[in-house]
């Protein structure tokens, strides 16, 4: 149990984030890369103003005319994205590992909060899940490869929570939420999750058209 | 058969069917491969990569709404029908999935862009659909009547087969005729070094010449110094943008721009046109390797703007009916030309009823994106697929609306059948159309 827990915490979490941080980076230079060599003048018309401009708007809760139409899935999308960055990174159970490993602390969230977090997230994807089951025009563009996402997602979080409250006791849910948290990790850059880095430049590349050229909202 | 009847799916298009019959698995594969592998980049597979399928895009697009949201017609849902098999089974579709897709590419999709800005990423699906038109194109499947106005391009370098002499004996008509109301108004035919190149769209001189009778009276009033080219490069239409035949577009508009550096004007000033508009100032311009257009372009809108503002142009009486004005998407998303089109029509109008959504947010007239040019085997189909437009325009015509004005040759005739198609009582008009009317004459013309 000891080398088990080892290996998780030690080589697997070490491939996760290498897969992670890895991934994320080839993604970005191959996809400048291909902007280079065929749409170069993609590059031509970026404007850092206009880019932020629109990324700014998007990220205001029910600002944009997308999100007014769709309240509750744009109340559930913000406290679920929030939730799922803050919750991993301020918990302080996982400070403490970077506080051990690598003398790297910062401030944490009360356990009780990130509990309410973790509980948010769960219920988010169980929410994005039957919204694919029930919205028809969803359902239309749903595959299974959509509903693996929320599973993948949700997975650490489950057994994260599972684990803090010792249900079942003992190691095993310790280990299985480490492993389904480095699995998602290593697994954003090479699935659609991977809109956590593209989101933001496809959001910058029509930003900059709409503002630069277009002088029309994009929001 | 009745074609008021007729589901989308059942319409049929010889142009299309004669392409089908004879298409071959290997063709429609090798076509497809080329199109994704060599002509899409970064673009297309952020698209592809970036889209979490969350359906967002629905409520943006008029055939979904007016399709009681139907999922088929979804942005997205069009981008399940042809742009995900082609990409997962690498072209491997057969010749039922590309009559579904020139259907949906060319008939159930305005390019209007109005879901780019309901997207969270700003996914253009727009752009996604146009790839289809490509390769569409590539397989010769492009709807007949819209192929027709590719063809009238190539050929004659205008949209309507307008030949040379009868562009200019058209153009001396329309002189003639308004001269008999203010005699010193001319046409001026390649005046070099004009400040100003005014270029219309092929329809024009084909069944609406009026349209230059009244730009030429703006002109005059005005005291605008312009001209209109005798050669080719006069048409600013571009239909093969909308077919995917690239390299036509570039043809007519490298055209176009060369008419006006031959006539060293400083600027090109437009009709009301709003594809046209796209084709010159984001699109044509791109494919010649231009980042903004080598010569300065100005809509009819932003032209009226200035020649309202500065006072060149002054209104004598002011229309008498209430207004409300269309947003054509090409010049609103396409060219935020919003503002400016209200400020023109409250130097005209009294009482503008505005319609909801407006500005950027507008509903297409779903005629735009070649829609329309398509021909009549969709026009019921077009039609029925604009509901929401329909009830916006009854909606305002409840609130005491008289008038309709819609700067777009597109949106105009759109706009016209669903207005006829619905009994709905109101008046298209371009802004050329009452400002022609409501303006100061000052050589004493009545």
């Amino acid at each position: 149990m000891t080398s088990l827990y080892a290996f998780v915490a030690g080589p697997l979490a070490w491939a996760a984030f290498l897969f992670f941080f890895g991934g994320l980076c080839y993604r970005l230079l191959s996809m400048l890369r291909q902007v280079r060599q065929s749409e170069p003048f993609i590059f031509s018309y970026m404007s850092l103003r206009y880019s932020l401009r629109s990324i700014l708007h998007w990220l205001i809760p029910f600002f944009a005319m997308g999100w007014r139409r769709n309240p509750i899935l744009t109340g559930v999308t913000f406290i679920f994205h929030i939730s799922l960055i803050a919750a991993p990174v301020f918990i302080v159970s996982h400070v403490v590992l970077w506080d051990e490993a690598w003398n790297l602390s910062w401030w944490t969230l009360p356990d009780a909060v990130v509990d309410v977090m973790t509980l948010v997230v769960v219920a988010a994807c169980l929410f994005f899940a039957l919204r694919r089951v029930l919205r028809p025009e969803v359902r239309f563009v749903s595959d299974a490869s959509d509903y693996l996402l929320l599973v993948l997602t949700a997975a650490p979080f489950v057994t994260g929570f599972l684990a803090y409250h010792q249900w079942p006791a003992g190691p095993w849910m310790t280990i299985a939420h480490m492993v389904s948290g480095e699995l998602l990790l290593a697994l954003i850059p090479f699935t659609r999750l991977r809109h956590m880095l593209s989101g933001w430049l496809t959001r910058a590349y029509i930003g900059s058209e709409f503002g630069a050229v277009r002088h029309a909202r994009d929001w | 058969m009745n074609e008021r009847h007729k589901e989308p799916s059942e319409i049929m298009d010889d142009g299309v069917e004669a392409a089908l019959s004879r298409l071959t698995p290997e063709k429609i594969q090798a076509v497809i491969n080329s199109v994704l592998k060599g002509e899409t980049g970064a673009r297309f597979k952020a698209y592809m990569d970036t889209c979490i399928h969350c359906g967002l895009c629905s409520e943006a697009c008029q055939f979904f709404l007016s399709r009681d949201r139907d999922p088929h017609y979804s942005p997205v849902g069009k981008v399940k029908q042809t742009v995900w098999p082609m990409v997962k089974n690498k072209g491997r579709v057969d010749t039922d999935f590309i009559r579904r897709a020139v259907r949906i590419a060319h008939t159930e999709c305005n390019l209007c862009k109005r879901c780019v800005a309901f997207c969270p990423f700003g996914i253009d699906i727009a752009y996604l659909m146009t790839v289809v038109r490509r390769i569409i194109h590539k397989l010769g499947a492009t709807p007949l009547y819209l192929q027709d106005t590719a063809h009238s391009h190539a050929s004659t370098m205008n949209q309507m087969w307008v030949k040379e002499d009868e562009w200019i004996d058209t153009l001396q008509w329309q002189e003639d005729e308004a001269r008999a109301e203010i005699p010193s108004l001319r046409i001026p035919l390649d005046k070099e070094g004009a400040e100003i190149m005014y270029s219309v769209i092929a329809p024009e001189p084909k069944f609406q010449a009026q349209l230059i009778y009244q730009a030429a009276a703006i002109m005059h009033v005005a005291g605008v110094d312009w001209t209109m080219p005798s050669d080719i490069g006069w048409d600013n239409s571009d239909m093969a943008m909308f077919t995917g035949d690239y390299e036509i577009m570039g043809r007519i508009k490298r055209t176009h721009f060369e008419a006006a550096t031959r006539l060293r004007v400083k600027k090109i000033v437009m009709g009301e046109c709003g594809h046209a508009f796209r084709s010159v100032y984001d699109t044509g311009n791109r494919w010649l390797g231009w980042a903004q257009p080598p010569v300065p372009i100005v809509h009819a809108i932003a032209f009226y703007y200035d020649l309202l503002k500065t006072g060149k142009l002054r209104i004598a009486r002011k229309y008498s009916h209430p207004v409300t004005l269309h947003d054509p998407c090409n010049v609103v998303r396409g060219g935020g030309l919003h503002e400016k089109a209200r400020y023109v029509v409250h130097q005209l109008c009294d009482n503008l009823i505005e319609m909801h959504p407006n500005r950027e947010h507008n509903y297409c007239c779903g005629a735009g994106g070649g829609v329309i040019n398509c021909g009549p085997p969709y026009k019921n189909a077009r039609v029925a697929g604009n509901r929401v437009k329909a009830e916006q325009l009854f909606d305002a015509k409840s609130r005491g609306a008289h008038t309709l004005i819609a700067p777009c040759h597109n949106c105009h005739s759109g706009l016209h059948d669903i207005v006829h198609h619905h009994g709905i009582d109101l008046e298209i008009k371009f802004f050329s159309d009452i400002i022609y009317e409501c303006m100061e004459k000052p050589d004493g013309s009545e």
